[in-house]
């Protein structure tokens, strides 16, 4: 606590701020801790600590020192990208904006005494706490592999080494191998992201190894673009893919990460690279903090992101359970900003103004082919709902297509610029 | 209260003159002659000069005259879907810049909307003659927006606007920089209540940007506007 206290006392024009602000409710800095440093809980943390400038005393706990956005990540797998271009540090969020960054794991929350634990046994109490841990994997979902088959079987859904296991696998990938993916059911992080990342290994196939096959094991019916995605693998990758729906075995999928085998409906498949994307859940500190309901996920009200089990506690993106939104990255920095506002109204007495929320996912199918979808949402009572959206055309011209893509690079700068600072 | 008197202009005229008659083909060659043939060339061998040859210009995608220099912006709306009709000739010829942030034709605008039709009319005649071909984009007219001019002079709340200004910044760079998606930072008012409900009736194309602006009431353009103007 002491290092946390100096850093932040370093950081001079957060200091001078807090010294002049008003003080409306309550008589110390009320404080705000944050679990989690991704797309929610960054942004979340920036806002709350640059619009009270200094009159709510941020804390954000996030164990990594540098974070790789997931999206963008299938772009370093398809040679577009390389791994540093998708990482981040939080030292803006310190020097620039005041926020307490701890470097930990957070292991604890009691909630009947507003305080998070963290893995060296520091304690933060906090008078609002918001959770944004993202996702982990439901156990079991796909029979033979568990986190201890990560090396032979990567997941590769979250940013990082995980994901430069999986391309460094494809490289060696000999000759006319197979590429194996076991898709997620639903819901899961990121819906287009298993599909792009499909056409990101063709891609890189087709230019290393043409021969090689792709074969995707899917337990769902239908998927987030399908129409765009199987136009571009039909034109772009002819022959290279095979998808497997619920009705032929997609459903009934069985690892074996030992001998390098996917078995699907009762017939072993030796392959090469295997990318198991296993069922979802909030991550664990959710369900440790008695937030979660049966699915595994988070329930929240929908106008301000407050969890359904405790006002004092908010919870952001991919953990939680809101409605229509999907889980992204843009659903989790737009979530963001609704919770910012109204937890800084609760604690300053600013005022809060009504949640509007918004997202669009870019994918990329091929060099300069991108596409896109998106919504607007508002809140009602049971849920976060879609109000209008919108999707790429298939059959669109090169030229869009380009532009679509060159778009994708252009939010990308913007909503890491709007988390990081 | 400018901005009001702008924003009124142009929607008064794309409600209005645009799409119930056509201009006067003398007179606009006229005001062509006089405002536009410094920088445009139209007619039997019109060459691309300051701004391109306007030849063919109805129906034609934004920003695609074969050797003419565009704005980065321009090329973007096109490519976005802005095609040039009576609807959108009207709204660029009342402000271009409201219509096309960024442009390079450096021209105040027309604000009669008798001398934008008579222009337009002028323009038709080396387009293909839409009375022979009915069929052809000009004759499809767009159905007015009929915005009413008074909500353009609603006094925004500034404050309000600061927070739905944050679902600005998920997508258009905080430093200003325009790489993919256009800068947002720095430009006048009037032109971005302007713009917001030129996406907000189509006239701009932008799937993303027409969503955002439909969800946005006048008063809530109005208290973006708002915000913007603090800004330095």
């Amino acid at each position: 606590m002491g290092l946390n206290r100096r850093v932040f006392l370093g950081t001079m024009s957060a200091a001078a701020a807090a010294l002049s602000a008003p003080r409306v409710l309550g008589q110390a800095r009320p404080r705000v801790v944050v679990i989690g440093g991704g797309c929610g809980g960054a942004t979340l943390s920036r806002y709350l600590a640059k619009d009270s400038a200094g009159a709510i005393d941020v804390t954000l706990i996030e164990a990594q020192r540098s974070y790789n956005t997931c999206f963008f990540g299938n772009l370093y797998i398809g040679g577009f990208w390389r791994i540093e271009d998708t990482a981040f540090g939080y030292a803006k969020l310190a020097t620039d904006y005041g926020v307490n960054v701890v470097h930990e794991f957070a292991v604890g929350v009691d909630r009947d005494a507003k305080v998070v634990t963290t893995g060296s046994g520091a304690t933060f109490g906090y008078d609002r706490l918001v959770v944004a841990p993202g996702i982990d994997f439901k156990e079991g979902s796909v029979p033979g592999w568990d986190l201890s088959a990560q090396d032979a079987m990567p997941h590769a859904y979250k940013g990082g080494t995980q994901v430069q296991l999986l391309k460094a696998q494809i490289a060696a990938m000999p000759q006319g191998g197979v590429f194996a993916m076991v898709a997620p059911p639903n819901p899961y992080r990121c819906p287009p992201g298993p599909y792009e990342r499909v056409c990101m290994v063709a891609h890189l196939l087709k230019q290393s190894n043409p021969t090689a096959k792709i074969l995707i094991a899917d337990p769902k019916e239908s998927f987030s673009k399908q129409g765009l995605f199987e136009e571009a693998w039909e034109r772009h990758y002819p022959g290279m893919i095979t998808r497997i729906g619920p009705d032929m075995g997609g459903k009934a999928v069985e690892v074996r990460p030992d001998t390098m085998e996917i078995v699907i409906d009762g017939e072993a498949q030796e392959v090469d690279v295997c990318n198991v994307i296993p069922a979802m859940r909030a991550g664990n500190i959710a369900a440790i903090a008695g937030l979660t309901n049966e699915a595994g996920w988070v329930p929240v009200d929908p106008a301000t992101m407050a969890t359904r089990a405790d006002g004092a506690v908010f919870a952001l993106g991919d953990s939680t359970q809101q409605g229509d939104m999907p889980k992204s990255g843009f659903s989790a920095n737009s979530q963001a900003k609704v919770a910012a506002n109204v937890i800084r109204g609760q604690l300053t007495g600013s005022r809060i103004f009504p949640a509007k929320y918004s997202n669009t996912c870019w994918s990329l199918l091929a060099p300069e082919d991108g596409v896109k979808v998106g919504a607007s949402y508002e809140p009602t009572p049971e849920k976060i709902a879609s109000v209008e959206s919108f999707v790429s055309q298939k059959g669109e011209d090169a030229d869009l297509r380009r532009r679509t893509y060159e778009e994708s690079l252009g939010w990308y700068a913007g909503i890491t610029a709007d988390m990081f600072g | 209260m400018r901005l009001g008197l702008a924003a009124a202009a142009v929607f008064a005229a794309t409600a209005a003159t645009a799409a119930d008659r056509l201009g006067d083909v003398e007179k606009g060659a006229a005001i062509f002659a006089q405002q536009c043939r410094s920088c445009h060339e139209i007619g039997e061998g019109a060459r691309n000069r300051v701004g391109p040859q306007l030849n063919g210009i109805f129906d034609r995608k934004a920003g695609t005259a074969a050797g003419a220099t565009y704005s980065r912006n321009m090329v973007r709306m096109g490519s976005d879907g802005l095609h040039w009709t009576l609807a959108t000739l009207d709204a660029y010829l009342a402000n271009p810049r409201a219509l096309v942030s960024g442009t390079r034709m450096s021209f105040r605008g027309l604000q009669d909307p008798a001398d934008r039709a008579d222009v337009i009319a002028f323009l038709r005649e080396y387009s293909a003659m839409p009375q022979n071909i009915p069929e052809s984009a000009p004759t499809a007219r767009k159905t007015p927006p009929g915005i009413d001019p008074a909500v353009l002079d609603i006094k925004g709340d500034a404050e309000y606007g600061e927070y739905l200004a944050q679902e600005c910044t998920t997508c258009h760079q905080r430093d200003g920089s325009d790489r993919g998606i256009p800068s947002i930072t720095g430009w006048p008012e009037e032109d971005f209540v302007i713009a917001m409900h030129s996406y907000k009736v189509d006239l701009r194309p932008h799937p993303v940007m027409q969503m955002m602006a439909k969800r946005l009431s006048d008063e809530e353009i109005a208290a973006l506007a708002a915000y913007f103007g603090t800004l330095d």
